[in-house]
């Protein structure tokens, strides 16, 4: 069994206990533990069952690389599934409960794909589900779903806040261990601005563990000095909980700080993200250990070597009484040493290779430890627990030797460099024979924009797999990063250790090497997805050569942990299989994020309120107190409607457009847009912009303009008002303002920027209210009569399609007499610090006349009545001003704007074009909105050929019958013709319409012009 | 995320603040060119493996647009400069070509 | 005018930086050669401020000048003067080309109080927060909208955006500026 030990725990404090609860089990750890220590610590060596199979399984691992122990964590608003528990940081009333199992952890049903196992092979789903294709959607997917998968999906919203942090500096190092420490060392020396990142709480990594000594001292007081001298450096950031998630273009890192993981509810920020620009980036990510294939390699007490030793030396657990240690390296031996040092038994030390001649063998030996040369695993005895080995010869095929009693297995296959954070943005890896694992090749290391190198490795991360190496390679990183960063030149000397001498290891990638198919089937390489050395080399069989098909086919390291224990073996044994060298295969991509990170903290900020920008009128208070239904134009808010109790939204926009038409009704237009046109050559300019004629616009006059692309679609319109000699003011779109002001900028900055214009964006110094209706006049004198304002709105002094400034009431206002809804029409701006205090004084003065706000959906129906279009609903961005019969706004007498030569295009000027009409249902009902008309015939593929399509279509209670417009070929040759409008909602009729002229309402535009 | 030095304000803009206009220096065509000239104008882009010469508007800064020399492959910036010209500067030309003689020039 | 507000009226957060909206505050975008002599005698005459070079914002007796782009200034004046100044500056300057216009109800404007400022605006905006000085302004953008700040003294950051995002300029500075967010590397 696993058991805390009387003694030791490096970085536990046994005088401050922690409780916790384990799947309701009351449990206890100490502060400083992990939850995977602690857990350990009360022996509760089951974690989870594994995706596939439903195997038990138990921790694997002490760090980032666990695939096994993932547990839902938390309850509630703070429920978060799929957390590991050996990065989990152990906290008073912290809760937690195992994955993947009904009905219990203990017994889990699920296990029964466990037997069934080789008829799930690699490729499985493929294979199985190709026909009938509703069997997948009925039958396999819904059991599926059942009994695979991970933790459970949280089902309430996160109570915790997020948040983001800019970032610049010289150096980033990742990596707080030995190497990252001996490298901030040089880089703080060099006077560069230095952060450095560590993943853990601690720093220092795992060198402590291993022992040895650093400058004549422990590592644990090296550790303690070097913090020391670093915290004493201005220039140098240490952060700790923080875990560099990826490197990106240009010196670009996302640090991943959990701030208050460990201390939940306690105020503070969850997590936050750093988003880092930096000039040079030295990774300092150590190495991880691989497992070893051997059958039975899964059951829980099977566990890395040097995670084994991190137990008993950081958090002072034990995995069991006896440990057999499996190794094909020297390393191994120091936990063999370190468990005989804690008073546990090692049975026997398994070294693959055919002899064990290092010094560490030796001590071993000489600790009285068995050491069996040349042997290895033949079979795991056990099923929730190791109950003990069997032993065979490396070289041979697997037949016991010998069977040895215990309760955990220690295996160390070699050690491979965390390479992530260099390969991320491009650095490139060699294979290193001697250890054979991928390292850096620190000749294409990744660049920046200049072109330089901007990633450079240290220590284990180089592939240094000694201490001496490793702060050797460690300082000069951190000083070829301080230089190359800007910093000066060091000449101080690094940190210094020892030099060791290491029996060289033996790549071992199938244990023993001939092992049978019925052995290969129980070792696993990638533990989380159930991928075995058989489904390997099915897959290499099946003809997936690439390593990336490989992995998609097989889901080898597709699982959360990213296959960082399992991809090295994997690689190795699909090479085998392939019959061709490791590095020709090579590995699959490594992307960020190094292990998974919150949503949470990639939104950041954004949530709630403000997940986006909500941009608001001056009177947007307004018409929320009046209970108005919004709607969303572009990031605006504009009211839809103001309905009244008891009424629908329906029947508010009837009775909005009725009284507007019939009394006084005022419209928030302040979402319109307002550019400033201003320059000797505006009027040039003007002219190329718009398919009009806007230079010979009179100054005090407004003309309705359209805007098209280089591609000749219409792109936005609105009204243009002359301001003097030298100054346009063009409204645009409500969604269109910025984009037509960057569109201004865009040919004058970067086509025409000898022409002496300058634009302004004017549209929120503005509110903007139309005042509509036949009393409009009325309720504007009334303002000027009550507060002595001086502007004539009179029909003679400000006619139609007409401006002026003035004052109306006390408010500094510009008037323009433009109509958009057919009726006696005043569009009046003013400051939009005045715009709340204007509203209210026109719902006020227009109390007598009847005034009512109305919304967008009322403007929409009411332009639709005389037949004017809107941009979003006559256009789509593949129609022209031609196609809507507003050949009336394109002059013939220019010789360019921009959208002209296009229009002259043998597609723009085909007759066969759809070309806007009015439409009209013979039984007077309201046409489906882009419903399509068909025609005689099918085309090529059997259809019904179209021959047109509703772009607009309401119910107008003006004239109490559904209206409507649309594209429709040959459409204006065909007025009083009948058109088929088939439904789609299954009822299988036929709406027919007759085409006639879009203006429905005022013909003669006498309404607006009096 | 790519870092561009705007040359009218003179800091280097992360990605999020600009927005990026694909290839420079254009020549328009308008009424009076061929079919073939306009739709060359209007819808032919370079698409190199390399050197790239591209428009980017400094959006959340000055507004301005502005070009860049830009490899398309290992993403290094050769140089920014403003984009009232016809053509990049002689001198960045030469630095380029200095650093990959095998490219074939600005045209 | 005693109808005018500011968006959000003077609204304020006091988290670990004070954030309060600064009310009505005059704004003037004025774009023209800003080599030119007539320019920077516009500006000097209506503001009393030197003209402020590639991202700088100078003071003077009547208001500062913010350098926005190669063609264009910000002046912050009063809010009442700001249509008088417009005139003035617009008159000052003449034939030359130009544009002299009021945008001062087209802002909103923030003051972010303490020792921490820096570090709120670096919660939220790309720009590098820690190399910048009273003199320096710098437009970019706080989360998801364009912004400009630029600091009044070491512990006083000004904060700008449009005046239709004030109230979520005003909860992304209250937000990043709730107790217990202190980052603390500034």
């Amino acid at each position: 069994m696993s058991t805390r030990l009387a003694n030791g725990g490096r970085l536990i404090d046994r005088s401050k206990p922690k409780n916790f609860t384990f799947n309701g089990k009351r449990m206890k750890g100490y502060e400083g533990d992990t939850l995977a220590a602690a857990l350990l610590g009360e022996d509760q060596m089951l974690m989870g069952r594994s995706f596939k199979y439903h195997r038990p399984r138990g921790v694997v691992a002490s760090g980032a690389e666990e695939p096994n122990a993932l547990v839902n964590l938390g309850q509630g608003e703070r429920f978060e599934p799929n957390q590991r528990v050996t990065t989990t940081e152990l906290f008073d009333g912290l809760t937690c409960t195992s994955q993947n199992h009904w009905p219990s952890l203990e017994f889990d049903v699920g296990v029964v794909n466990n037997y069934a196992s080789r008829f799930l092979p690699a490729g499985f789903y493929y294979k199985t589900f190709m026909a009938p294709a509703a069997a997948w959607k009925h039958v396999f997917e819904p059991i599926i779903r059942k009994s695979a998968g991970l933790g459970q999906v949280p089902t309430e919203a996160d109570a915790d806040r997020y948040e983001h942090y800019y970032h610049h500096t010289d150096v980033v190092i990742i990596g707080g261990g030995v190497a990252g420490l001996a490298s901030a060392l040089a880089a703080g020396r060099s006077g560069a601005k230095v952060l450095v990142m560590e993943q853990t709480h601690h720093w220092g990594g795992r060198a402590a563990v291993d022992g040895g000594e650093i400058d004549g001292q422990s590592v644990d007081a090296w550790i303690d000095a070097t913090l020391a001298e670093l915290e004493g450096m201005e220039n140098v950031t240490l952060r700790t909980r923080m875990m560099a998630s990826g490197v990106y273009d240009h010196g670009y890192v996302l640090g991943y700080e959990r701030v208050a993981d460990h201390t939940p509810g306690d105020g503070r920020p969850r997590h936050r993200l750093w988003r880092i620009r930096t000039k040079q980036i030295v990774t300092a990510t150590g190495a991880i250990e691989r497992p070893l294939s051997f059958a039975g390699n899964d059951i829980p007490g099977v566990m890395l070597a040097s995670a084994v030793r991190d137990y008993v030396v950081n958090w002072g657990v034990s995995i069991g009484d006896r440990t057999v240690v499996v190794t094909n390296n020297d390393d191994g031996y120091r936990t063999a040493l370190t468990l005989k040092e804690a008073g546990l038994e090692v049975p026997v030390v398994l070294d693959a290779r055919a002899e064990a001649t290092g010094p560490l063998a030796e001590a071993a030996r000489a600790a009285g430890i068995r050491v069996e040369a040349g042997k290895a695993i033949a079979k795991v005895h056990g099923g929730k627990r190791v109950t003990g080995v069997s032993v065979c010869l490396q070289a041979g095929e697997g037949s016991a030797l010998e069977e040895i009693k215990c309760d955990a297995v220690a295996m160390s296959g070699g050690w491979s460099p965390v390479v992530h954070m260099w390969s991320h943005c491009g650095g490139k890896l060699i294979w290193d024979e001697a250890q054979a694992h991928f390292r850096p090749d620190p000749n294409r290391a990744p660049t920046s924009h200049d072109g330089e190198a901007f990633v450079v490795t240290a220590g284990t991360a180089s592939g240094a797999m000694s201490l001496a190496d490793t702060l050797e390679d460690a300082y000069a990183a951190g000083k070829a990063a301080g230089k190359a960063a800007g910093g000066k030149a060091i000449r101080k000397a690094g940190p210094k250790a020892d030099a060791e001498s290491e029996q060289p290891m033996a790549p071992v990638w199938i244990m023993p090497q001939g092992a049978g198919p019925k052995k290969r089937m129980k070792m696993w390489l990638d533990y989380q997805n159930d991928v075995k050395v058989s489904d390997v080399q099915l897959a290499a069989r099946e003809g997936y050569e690439s390593v990336e098909h490989t992995k998609r086919y097989t889901t080898l390291g597709m699982a959360t942990d990213q296959g960082k224990l399992s991809n090295i073996n994997g690689l190795a044994v699909l090479s085998d299989a392939l019959d061709q060298e490791i590095p020709t295969t090579g590995t699959t991509t490594f992307r960020p994020p190094y292990t998974p990170i919150s949503f949470g903290a990639i939104a950041g900020e954004a949530r709630h309120e403000i997940f986006q920008p909500i941009r608001r009128t001056p009177m947007h208070q307004w018409h929320e107190d009046a209970g108005a239904y919004m709607e969303p134009v572009g990031h605006w808010r504009r009211p839809y409607c103001y309905a009244k109790p008891g009424e629908t939204n329906e029947q508010a926009v009837h009775r909005e457009v009725l009284n507007t038409r019939e009394n006084l009704g005022l419209l928030d237009a302040s979402t319109l847009g307002k550019l400033i046109v201003k320059g000797p050559d505006a009027g040039k300019f003007m002219d190329m912009m718009y398919t009009n004629m806007m230079s010979n616009l009179a100054v005090g006059k407004c003309r309705y303009g359209l805007m098209c692309s280089e591609n000749g679609f219409l792109s936005d319109d609105g009204v243009v008002a002359r301001i003097d000699e030298e100054t346009w003011l063009c409204h645009t779109t409500s969604g269109g303002a910025d984009r037509i002001h960057a569109w201004m900028e865009e040919w004058l900055q970067t086509e025409w920027w000898d022409w002496k214009v300058y634009v302004a964006n004017v549209t929120e110094q503005l509110a903007q209210v139309a005042v509509v209706g036949p009393n409009a006049r009325k309720v504007l004198e009334k303002l000027n009569a009550q507060a002595g304002g001086g502007m004539d709105l009179s029909a003679e002094a400000l006619p139609f399609m007409q401006w002026a400034d003035g004052k109306i009431g006390d408010f500094d206002a510009r008037a323009y007499r433009i109509s958009f809804s057919g009726e006696l029409s005043y569009e009046i701006a003013v400051p939009a610090s005045q715009g709340r205090a204007f509203w209210d004084a026109l719902l006020e003065a227009g109390e007598e006349f009847g005034v009512m706000p109305y919304g967008t959906e009322c403007l929409h129906i009411m332009r639709a009545e005389k037949g004017f279009i809107m941009i979003g609903d006559e256009t789509d961005g593949t129609v022209i001003p031609q196609d809507l019969g507003l050949n009336w706004a394109i002059s013939k007498k220019k010789e360019d704007f921009l959208g002209k030569r296009a229009q002259e295009r043998s597609h723009m000027t085909d007759p066969e074009r759809w070309k806007l009409v009015g439409l009209e249902t013979l039984d007077g009902s309201v046409l489906p909105d882009g419903a399509y008309a068909v025609g005689e015939g099918n085309n090529v593929h059997g259809q019904r050929n179209m021959i047109g399509r509703v772009t607009s279509t309401y119910y107008s209670p003006t004239l109490k019958k559904g209206i409507a417009m649309g594209l429709v070929k040959h459409g204006p040759d065909r007025m009083g013709e009948v058109i088929d409008f088939p439904t789609v909602d299954g009822s299988n009729t036929v709406i027919k319409a007759r085409i006639c002229d879009p203006v429905f309402y005022d013909k003669e535009g006498a309404k607006q012009n009096v | 995320m790519l870092i561009l030095e705007c040359p009218y304000c003179g800091v280097m803009a992360d990605e999020t603040d600009l927005h990026g206009g694909g290839e420079a220096h254009l020549k328009r065509f308008g009424p009076g060119s061929s079919d073939d000239e306009f739709e060359t104008y209007l819808f032919h882009r370079k698409n190199p493996k390399g050197v790239h010469f591209e428009r980017w508007r400094h959006v959340s800064g000055c507004g301005k647009w502005f070009h860049a020399a830009r490899n398309t492959m290992t993403l290094e910036v050769y140089g920014t400069y403003p984009a009232q010209t016809y053509e990049p500067p002689k001198e960045l030309v030469a630095k380029i070509k200095k650093k990959h003689p095998e490219w074939g020039g600005y045209e | 005018m005693s109808n005018a507000v500011s968006a959000l009226q003077g609204a304020s957060f006091d988290g670990y930086c004070k954030v309060e909206e600064a009310g009505l505050t005059g704004m003037i975008t004025l774009r023209g050669d800003l080599a030119s002599k007539g320019v920077a005698k516009a500006v000097k005459a209506v503001t009393g401020a030197a003209m402020p070079g590639q991202g700088e914002v100078t003071e003077g007796d009547k208001g500062r000048v913010g350098w926005m782009s190669p063609d264009e200034l910000l002046l912050i004046v009063d809010h009442a003067e700001a249509p008088a100044i417009v005139d003035a500056a617009t008159a000052s300057l003449g034939d030359e080309h130009s544009l002299v216009v009021n945008v001062s109800d087209a802002r909103a404007v923030y003051r972010v109080k303490g020792a921490a400022c820096r570090e709120i605006i670096a919660k939220l905006a790309p720009a590098d927060t820690s190399v910048m000085q009273p003199g320096m302004l710098r437009r970019t953008r706080i989360a998801q909208v364009p912004a400009a700040f630029y600091l009044e003294d070491d512990e006083t950051a000004v904060v700008v955006c449009f005046r239709s995002v004030a109230q979520y300029a005003f909860d992304l500075l209250k937000d990043a500026a709730q107790p217990g967010g202190e980052v603390g590397v500034l």
